[in-house]
């Protein structure tokens, strides 16, 4: 199953390689055209059959993880953050670690050594450590080497009614939506790009955007969403199930008007549920597409994704097929003509 | 040196729950299960304890000696269903709530249901809130249903517990839920496998005690109702591990601690030192100046007073659902009891009563 596969790959931000061939064996079977570049972005080409603007799709591939930075003596793993990851959610957990995929667990202080008043502290990335089961320093070498990077071990599976829970839905989901379109061989032009370094900063995008020099781009993404126990609705971010979530604002964008209302009507118009992300943090890959070269049009598309950044997350597949059928539905719009370019925006030939 | 019969045991045994007060459900049947082909006679009572009898070859009347390990793990209860079928909890048994955070679990209702532990994010915190780490009433199980579903399923009472398969680490250890205290019982398999091939004069009886998270319920009825002449209990210590004092922690792999203190019969501790030195067994000591947290508090009080060893492997991480061990030292805690019952006369328990 296309979204296990993708979420179980390993792929922090800068160690790709493994997510990158499990998407490049996928896409090769729908683009035209495949290459990378020097940051290790993968662009796939579709031509298409019609003329017509330049879209350019993204997903980053990358995934928040660990990098272990030391082996002590006692040949326990010290580690640090690869992305924004909050350390409440690391205690007790099981996770992959280095090439060789060894098992180990972010141990944590028996609480009849804690006294009460310390179990409300949050602990810092720098008291903690992975145990791999190596009785020294030497063992642990054997098996794992500063620079090497972890992930969570978390299984992908079917979930409640409906849902699903696998680590690193942000961004795989957005990965898995962009090769069911690729799939789907969309008429218009596409540059489907799976970047890096997203969850640094957005610097695979970066570079990707002025290398396609898009007319059209929409970034594809699974967002925050957190609408669970007493949480007041300017909190939620987003409702699981409620659709694919557009971007209003974040922390690196302002939608565009005129995008932010073509994908309402065409939502509407092909009877796809769909919501507005309505939080101002966080951000995605259109944030830097955006301001890239002249500026450009275009938008964000999110599944919303419970527990982001955290261990085991949550989507739902009902979301996650509207996703697909939203952004086809836009695709096959704009390809029909259905977005006019706003006058003088450039670029724009069709 | 053997990597022991007994490992894979266990592993299925960690795959098994039995929260404080709920153990007959799912945990009590497993244990008897592998107890069975050791064991003469086997006995279950109303508090869920299942204690199997191993007769010994001595005259009568011969030695009684219990082997106690609780079968109970630290747990969670549902409190409340909110709005939207999000579960609150209660805890039985002692978890730093900030292990649970993000955590998959099981809610064992009219089935068992998966569920995702959440607390709040980051970006729903006040600025002072982010240097605080939520309380267990702040935490929710999410199942990812809707609420008119989880109520058809899931009732205020019933048990949760961390889903989590025990994980193979480097080696001989493991890391899992619930090692507390199941390594204990499969150091008495251990035991009982090594005394296939010799005589043990006394009686042994296998106590599989409830309740011990709770306060060792299960251990004081099972000792007032089969009143031993000498219990051994066993059950995990603390392995060393950062924010631990070295004084109080013991080294994985280096073989079991054996306890000495007012809870622990002098000469019972001495007997089962001598006999891991005898045997060339590693072993660590471990001092107590007090009642220890373990179902020795209780069946030292039993009866007409019982004497009491205590002996146990090192584990990490103890109370959390990544609990470390190393099988090493549940073969050599296994070897060491075994030689010690296999000694162990009528005149040696009988003088136990004389100081």
């Amino acid at each position: 199953m296309l979204l296990k596969e993708l979420t179980e790959a390993v792929g922090p931000s800068g160690f790709e390689d493994e997510i990158r061939d499990v998407i490049r064996t996928h896409a090769t079977r729908y683009a035209d055209h495949i290459f990378t570049d020097s940051l290790g972005s993968l662009y796939c080409e579709v031509h298409g059959a019609n003329t017509g603007p330049r879209v350019m799709l993204d997903a980053h591939m990358d995934e928040v993880g660990l990098m272990i930075v030391r082996v002590d003596g006692d040949g326990l793993l010290r580690f640090r953050a690869i992305g924004g990851i909050d350390p409440r959610v690391l205690l007790s957990k099981p996770v992959r670690v280095g090439p060789h995929r060894v098992w180990g667990v972010i141990g944590w202080k028996p609480v009849h050594f804690t006294p009460r008043a310390e179990r409300s502290k949050v602990p810092g990335i720098e008291d903690l450590y992975i145990d791999i089961g190596a009785r020294d320093d030497r063992e642990a070498r054997q098996v794992v080497q500063p620079g090497d990077v972890a992930v969570f071990a978390t299984a992908f599976e079917p979930f409640g009614d409906g849902c699903a829970k696998a680590k690193s839905f942000d961004d795989r989901v957005g990965c898995a939506v962009l090769l069911e379109v690729l799939k789907a061989r969309p008429l218009l032009p596409i540059t489907a790009v799976f970047t890096v370094q997203e969850e640094i900063g957005l610097r695979g995008a970066e570079v990707a955007a002025k290398r396609v020099k898009p007319d059209i781009a929409i970034a594809l993404e699974g967002t925050v969403c957190y609408d669970v126990a007493g949480t007041p609705s300017y909190g939620e971010g987003t409702k699981l199930g409620g659709g694919p979530a557009f971007t209003v604002y974040d922390s690196r964008t302002v939608a565009d008007r005129r995008f932010l209302d073509f994908m309402i009507r065409v939502a509407e118009k092909h009877h796809i549920p769909y919501q507005l992300r309505r939080v101002k943090g966080g951000s995605n890959d259109f944030g830097a597409i955006q301001v890239s070269g002249r500026g450009v049009m275009g938008g964000s598309i999110s599944v919303p994704v419970r527990y982001i950044h955290a261990p085991v997350q949550i989507i739902s597949m009902d979301d996650y097929h509207a996703t697909v059928r939203m952004v086809l539905a836009l695709l096959q719009e704009i390809a029909e003509g259905g977005f006019t370019p706003p006058a003088g925006s450039g670029g724009m030939k069709a | 040196m053997t990597s022991g019969r007994h490992r894979q045991t266990l592993l299925a045994l960690l795959e098994g729950w039995g929260g404080a007060g709920c153990e007959a459900a799912d945990m009590g049947p497993r244990l008897q299960h592998a107890l069975a082909p050791y064991v003469h006679e086997m006995d279950t009572d109303w508090l869920g304890n299942v204690v199997g009898l191993r007769r010994g070859v001595g005259p009568d009347p011969r030695p009684r000696v219990m082997l106690a390990v609780h079968m109970d793990e630290i747990a969670l209860f549902v409190s409340a269903i909110e709005p939207g079928g999000f579960l609150r909890m209660v805890q039985a048994g002692g978890f730093d709530p900030r292990v649970l955070i993000g955590q998959e679990v099981t809610v064992h209702g009219k089935d068992e249901l998966v569920g995702v532990i959440g607390a709040k994010p980051p970006h729903l915190m006040a600025p002072g809130e982010r240097d605080t780490a939520p309380a267990l009433e702040e935490l929710f199980v999410d199942l990812g249903m809707s609420e008119e579903r989880v109520r058809a399923a899931v009732r205020v009472g019933d048990r949760i517990t961390v889903r989590r398969s025990p994980i193979p680490l480097l080696g001989e250890r493991l890391a899992g839920r619930a090692i507390d205290n199941r390594i204990s019982f499969a150091v008495v398999l251990e035991c009982l496998e090594d005394l296939r091939s010799r005589l043990h004069p006394a009686d042994i009886l296998v106590a599989c005690t409830v309740q011990e998270e709770l306060g060792s319920a299960g251990a004081r009825a099972v000792a007032e109702k089969y009143r031993p002449d000498l219990a051994i209990v066993i059950d995990v210590t603390f392995g060393t591990s950062p924010g631990l004092p070295p004084h109080m922690s013991f080294e994985l792999g280096r073989g079991p601690a054996i306890t000495m203190g007012p809870n622990i019969h002098p000469r019972v501790f001495r007997a089962l030192r001598d006999t891991a030195v005898a045997h060339g067994i590693p072993w660590q000591l471990e001092t107590t100046q007090d009642t220890t947290g373990t179902d020795a508090g209780v069946i030292q009080l039993a009866a007409e007073g019982i004497p009491c060893g205590l002996v146990g492997v090192p584990i990490r991480y103890m109370h959390t659902s990544v609990e470390v061990a190393d099988y090493r030292d549940v073969v050599d805690c296994g070897r060491l009891l075994a030689r010690y019952l296999a000694r162990l006369s009528r005149e040696e328990v009988e003088g136990l009563t004389c100081f």
